[in-house]
This record gives structure tokens, C-alpha cells and sequence, in this order.
């Protein structure tokens, strides 16, 4: 790969490179300012659809695309939620962005919010974010301080305020209409869609839901242009025409067994591989893999001779995986039992599903005491195939659920069973040699209560 | 809820009042409002106790059973007040690979608690967590707004000790303020 310098970190090895003269002095705040002197609210839309920026938050929604879905002759107003609940296990590049650079946020959010005529942004942040909260507080404060919000913005009619909403530590508070639930003061209960948020979002207004990351990209693409951008990542499949393609720089996480665990840039498409070996310093203690998460637990699992899957938009769809998802890799080493990791992974969705999908909550309730069944050495084979039923049966994609949290509790269950049957299989025969074969109903284990939360 | 009988002083200062208050110009509902609330009565109490709740949703124009589901929907607000330092010990996928479910039964035994319980002394409550977004520092705990890293057992005895100092300084108002 031909060097490659950063773009969205470029400023955050810089001392007080969260405040507004660091940022400024590095060329910052000029992309809005030349977005609010040459160009309109559409030109901005084509801009970024043209960039082919796709929203880097779980679902890959192109972003132009997106913003171009607001209704034209709608007297407003419009909104814009920031969507900085990052709770995906796995996941910590928007807390990297906030912390380190938030004015580059905040300056993705204003050309965003000129873009779609949003007068109002709440960017919703998970509550756990105590260090991101006051840096990117600190620098909302400065922009007001210098007028670059406000009802009269960089003295050029802008109008934009832009309001922190803290979150409760609820993980569903990340999908974009639980997130919307939440900041009206509800239950972070999702909504059916459509409609969507485009059409009627927060408050029943037209809404635009983007993650850090995305609108973090939106300067560089003024400044920088279309062509830029578009020479780094992976070119859309010329032979599949829905495929938009994998354009520009993504935060790459890695975490879990591996040497030197952090955030790293480069272009989309780095290979799982190159990135465990060449930029997390291998699998640690010298050990083998056995498998890795490609983008937040939900996206499930690439085992270990999976690893040159290219972690682009399309990669790891082709390995069986949901998709590239939040870009967070978390490597399991060669000792990793697979009960283990699958017990961890049903726990997480069955605490965090909001209960309001009949399949999503009995099943992530369900699979979480099978897996602990299993681990405590009282598995059956047959725990297996409901297992498998489970997985198949709840998520969007089955048609039984409202989001796609139960899509992501799915998922991790699905490519552990495709993928490491035979170990499931061995170690339940191993720990249960009397009863693996019992296909007659068992009493379920109480789930040890570990207190709440 | 229950009716109260004889006057009780509100649990609502009308400083809290007047800040929640100052927020209406930044939502087009007062429901919006209901977390900021809740949350500044948890930042100040340490729990949200139920007398809250009628007094929140008077000033919101809100039925109380609003600001109660929507309470009790996050796990988050208490009824019983927590001690001055709330941990949270990441139980997720990152963590647990590197050793969080062993940290955080070794910081329940030194502190005698289990999770979700406070420490005789009311100073520290221990909870787990979900994934902190602190995975490049698993196992990672949260205390206020204090991380601590990459936490081996070796130093879990040193960090419930950091702990007590820290809920000292925060009942006794050295602290920075918890958010
Ligand atoms: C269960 C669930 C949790 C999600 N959590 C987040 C999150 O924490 N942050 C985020 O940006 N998107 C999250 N998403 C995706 C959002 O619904 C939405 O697609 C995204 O915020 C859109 O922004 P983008 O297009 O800029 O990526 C989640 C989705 C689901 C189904
Ligand atoms: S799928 Fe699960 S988390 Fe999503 S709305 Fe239904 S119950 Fe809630
Ligand atoms: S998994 Fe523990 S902080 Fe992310």
C-alpha cells in the first residue's frame, strides 16, 4: 500500500489539539467558510453524494444520498441528531474523534446542517463519555464565543445551534430511531419504519441521523474535493451496479488479544490480516488467532484463515459476516474457547434488547441460558439446533423484528455455529458425557444473577 | 407512588428548578427534557428518589407515570441513592478477553459487594458495565470520570484504595464536580 497520510487523526497528536486555535491553525474552519461563501444547500448534497461517503456508523447508507431524501417544499424545521452513543462492543473511533478533535466534528455537523437546512443539531451522547463531553462542550462554547454558531453564524445568516444530549447507558439508544425516542424523552424503543427519519424524524420533523465519523469526513471533502477522496478506499464492483463502493479514509479499531490495541487510519480495504499483523503488532504472546470480530460484535466472526477478507463495505458480507459494521476488529487468540466468546456475545444483546420484539427479547433471553447451559458443562446437542433456530429466526432480515439489534444478536450466533460446530459439538460431549444426547426438555439454568445495572 | 401525608420540603431546589427551566428554549417539547432532568437530580443526589418524579413532571406539564417509564426504562436511575463513586467494571468482549470477569470478582471481594451493591460505608458503588468504548485499555473500569486501564488483578487492591480517595474527595467537595 502506497503511504498514507492521515486524515481524520492528522491533528490529534498535536498538544491542546481540542481547542479552537490548534484547529484553526491547522486550516480549520475554512471548508464551512467557503461551503457558506460559494456554495448552496444543494451543491453541498451533490458534493458529498458525488464523494460517495458512506455513513460509517453500522449501516453503510450512502450520506449524500441520505440528506438528499429531505423533503423540498417542507416549511421545517429540520433536524440534525448526531448520532455519538457509541456502544458497539468493540468500538471506540468516535470517542478518539471527540476527545482529540472535536472542532473537526463540530465543523462536519455545521457544513452538515447547512447541507440540510437543520437549524437545530443534537448531538445524543453516550452517557459514559465523561472526557468527550466536556471537550466537545468546551468547544461548542468557543464557537459561540466567536460567533461561528449562533443565529447569525460567521456573520454570513447561518443560524445553527448545536445542543449536547446525554444518554443513559442503554445500547439501542444507538440506532438512529431509538436514539430519536430517546431524545424526545421516551423509551429508546425503535420506531417501524418507513417512515423515515428523513421524513418524519425527531419531533415529527424531517431529521438527518450521522455518526462522528461520517460528518468528521464532510470538511476534508470540501477541501479537498471529490477526486481526492475518491482515489483511497476500494472502487465500486463495476459488475455489480448496486454496489457504491469504498471511498475514503475509516478509523479502524482493534482491540482484544492483540499487541498494540488501538485506533488506526487508513483507507477502507485494509485486509483483517494486515491489520492484525502489520498495525496491531500480531496476535499477542506470540500466539496464533483463531478468529476476529470485523466490525463490532454483531457483525459476528472471520476465523482465522478468513483474515484477508478486505475490511471494505463489501468484505466481510462475502465471508458470511453481517458487514463491515462499526470497523472494530477484536481478535480472539488460539485459547479462546467458543462457548466462551458465544456466551459473551448473547449476554450483550440479551441486556441491551429493549424488549419491545417478542423475538428479539425472548430470544436473546433464551440463547443467553443455553449458552450458560452449555458452558456449565449441561449442554446438549439439541441446544445446538435451537440455537440455530433462534439465530435464523429473529433479526429485519427474517422479517420478525422492528431493528437490527436482533440482526446483530443473530449474527455472531449464526457464523460460530457455521464456522465452529465441531468445537461446540466436542465440548458439550465432553462435558456432559452422560446427557448430550438427551433430546428431551431439561429444566433451564438459572442465569446467576449478576446484579443489575 | 404514594400520597404524602404531612409537608415535606421538595426534593427539586428551586436552582434545579430554574435550570431545567433554562432548557425549554432548546427543545420543542418539555418531554424532551426528561433525561437532562433526571440526570441533574442523579448528578446531585446520586440516585433519583420517587418524590422526584411528581416534581420533574409538574415542571415538564408531564404525567408522572410519563417521567417514571421512561425513568425505569434505563437502567441507569436508581431509587436508592449509590455511593459517591459509581464503577463500572466492562464486562464485554474486549474486556473479558483480557480478564474483566476475573477484575471484577476480585473488586467484589475487596470490597464486599456484589455487583450493583454499595459498600457498607456508602462510599462506592460497584456495577458492571457494557462495552465502556475504552476496548484499547481493556479491561477497563470507569469510576465517575475517572478510567482506569488496561487493570491487572495485581492492581485492584491499589484501585479500590484510588477509589475510596476518590469518593472521599468528592463527599467532602475537593472533587471536580461529577457531570
Ligand atoms: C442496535 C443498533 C445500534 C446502533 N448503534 C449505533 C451507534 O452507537 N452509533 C452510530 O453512529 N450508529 C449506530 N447504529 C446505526 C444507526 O442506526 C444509523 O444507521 C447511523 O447512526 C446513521 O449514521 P451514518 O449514516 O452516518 O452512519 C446502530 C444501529 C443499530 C441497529
Ligand atoms: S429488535 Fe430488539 S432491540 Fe430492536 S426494537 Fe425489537 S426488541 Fe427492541
Ligand atoms: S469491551 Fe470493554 S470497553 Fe469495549
Amino acid at each position: 500500500m502506497a503511504e498514507f497520510e492521515p486524515v481524520l487523526t492528522a491533528n490529534i497528536h498535536k498538544p491542546d489539539s481540542h481547542t479552537l486555535p490548534v484547529y484553526e491553525a491547522g486550516g480549520g474552519y475554512q471548508a464551512i467558510r467557503k461551503v457558506l461563501g460559494e456554495m448552496s444547500p444543494v451543491q453541498v448534497v451533490d458534493l458529498v453524494k458525488a464523494s460517495g461517503l458512506r455513513g460509517r456508523g453500522g449501516a453503510g447508507f450512502p450520506c449524500g444520498l441520505k440528506w438528499s431524501f429531505l423533503p423540498q417544499n417542507h416549511p421545517g424545521p429540520f433536524y440534525m441528531c448526531i448520532n455519538a452513543d457509541e456502544s458497539e462492543p468493540g468500538t471506540f473511533n468516535n470517542r478518539i474523534l471527540m476527545e482529540l478533535d472535536p472542532h473537526q466534528v463540530i465543523e462536519g455537523i455545521m457544513i452538515g446542517c447547512y447541507a440540510t437546512k437543520a437549524t437545530t443539531a443534537y448531538l445524543y451522547l453516550r452517557y459514559e463519555y465523561p472526557t468527550a463531553y466536556r471537550r466537545l462542550q468546551q468547544a461548542i462554547d468557543e464557537c459561540y464565543a466567536k460567533g461561528y454558531l449562533g443565529d447569525n453564524a460567521f456573520g454570513k445568516g447561518f443560524a445553527l445551534n448545536i445542543y449536547m444530549h446525554r444518554g443513559a447507558a442503554a445500547y439501542i439508544c444507538g440506532e438512529e430511531t431509538g436514539l430519536i425516542e430517546s431524545l424526545e424523552g421516551k423509551r429508546a424503543w425503535p420506531r417501524i419504519k418507513p417512515p423515515f427519519p428523513a421524513i418524519e424524524g425527531a419531533f415529527k420533523k424531517p431529521t438527518v441521523v450521522n455518526n462522528i465519523e461520517t460528518l468528521a469526513c464532510v470538511p476534508h471533502i470540501v477541501n479537498r474535493g471529490v477526486d481526492w477522496f475518491k482515489s483511497m478506499g476500494i472502487p465500486a464492483d463495476p459488475n455489480n451496479p448496486r454496489d457504491p463502493g469504498s471511498y475514503g479514509p475509516k478509523l479502524y479499531c482493534i482491540s482484544g488479544h492483540i499487541e498494540k490495541p488501538g485506533c488506526y487510519e487508513m483507507p477502507l480495504g485494509v485486509t483483517c490480516r494486515e491489520l492484525v499483523e502489520r498495525y496491531g503488532g500480531g496476535v499477542w504472546k506470540g500466539r496464533k488467532g483463531k478468529a476476529a470480530i470485523p466490525g463490532g460484535i454483531s457483525m459476528g466472526l472471520l476465523s482465522e484463515p478468513e483474515w484477508d477478507t478486505k475490511l471494505d463495505f463489501a468484505g466481510p458480507g462475502k465471508a458470511g459476516c453481517l458487514g463491515l459494521g462499526t470497523a472494530a476488529v477484536v481478535v480472539l487468540d488460539e485459547t479462546v474457547s467458543i462457548v466462551d466468546f458465544l456466551h459473551n456475545s448473547c449476554r450483550f444483546f440479551a441486556h441491551e434488547s429493549c424488549g419491545q420484539c417478542t423475538p428479539c427479547r425472548e430470544g436473546t433471553s433464551w440463547s443467553e441460558r443455553i449458552l450458560y447451559r452449555i458452558k456449565q458443562g449441561k449442554g446438549r446437542l439439541k441446544d445446538l439446533d435451537l440455537l440455530a433456530t433462534i439465530g435464523d429466526s429473529i433479526g429485519i432480515m427474517p422479517g420478525t423484528t422492528i431493528c437490527g439489534l436482533a440482526d446483530g444478536a443473530a449474527w455472531p450466533i449464526k457464523n460460530a455455529l457455521k464456522k465452529f460446530r465441531g468445537e461446540f459439538e466436542d465440548y458439550i460431549k465432553r462435558t456432559n458425557p452422560t446427557g448430550y444426547a438427551n433430546s428431551q426438555p431439561v429444566e433451564a439454568l438459572e442465569v446467576i444473577g449478576l446484579g443489575a445495572h | 407512588m404514594t400520597t404524602a401525608t404531612a409537608p415535606t420540603t421538595p426534593v427539586l431546589t428551586p436552582e434545579m428548578v430554574a435550570a431545567i427551566q433554562a432548557l425549554f428554549p432548546r427543545y420543542p417539547t418539555r418531554q424532551a427534557i426528561t433525561l437532562p432532568a433526571l440526570h441533574m437530580v442523579n448528578a446531585k443526589l446520586r440516585h433519583v428518589p420517587m418524590a422526584a418524579i411528581p416534581e420533574i413532571a409538574k415542571v415538564l406539564e408531564l404525567s408522572p407515570a410519563q417521567i417514571y417509564d421512561t425513568m425505569t426504562f434505563y437502567g441507569f436511575f436508581k431509587t436508592e441513592q449509590g455511593g459517591y463513586v459509581r464503577a463500572w467494571v466492562c464486562r464485554s468482549i474486549s474486556c473479558a478477553l483480557r480478564g474483566a470477569e476475573e477484575v471484577l470478582e476480585k473488586m467484589c471481594d475487596t470490597l464486599h459487594v456484589h455487583p450493583g451493591g454499595t459498600t457498607d460505608d456508602g462510599k462506592i458503588t460497584l456495577e458492571f458495565g457494557e462495552c465502556l468504548g475504552l476496548c484499547d485499555f481493556a479491561p477497563a473500569v470507569l469510576a465517575n470520570e475517572q478510567v482506569y486501564k488496561s487493570v491487572s488483578l495485581d492492581q485492584v487492591d491499589e484501585i479500590c484504595a484510588l477509589m475510596k480517595v476518590q469518593a472521599e474527595q468528592q463527599a467532602n467537595g475537593t472533587a471536580i464536580p461529577t457531570l
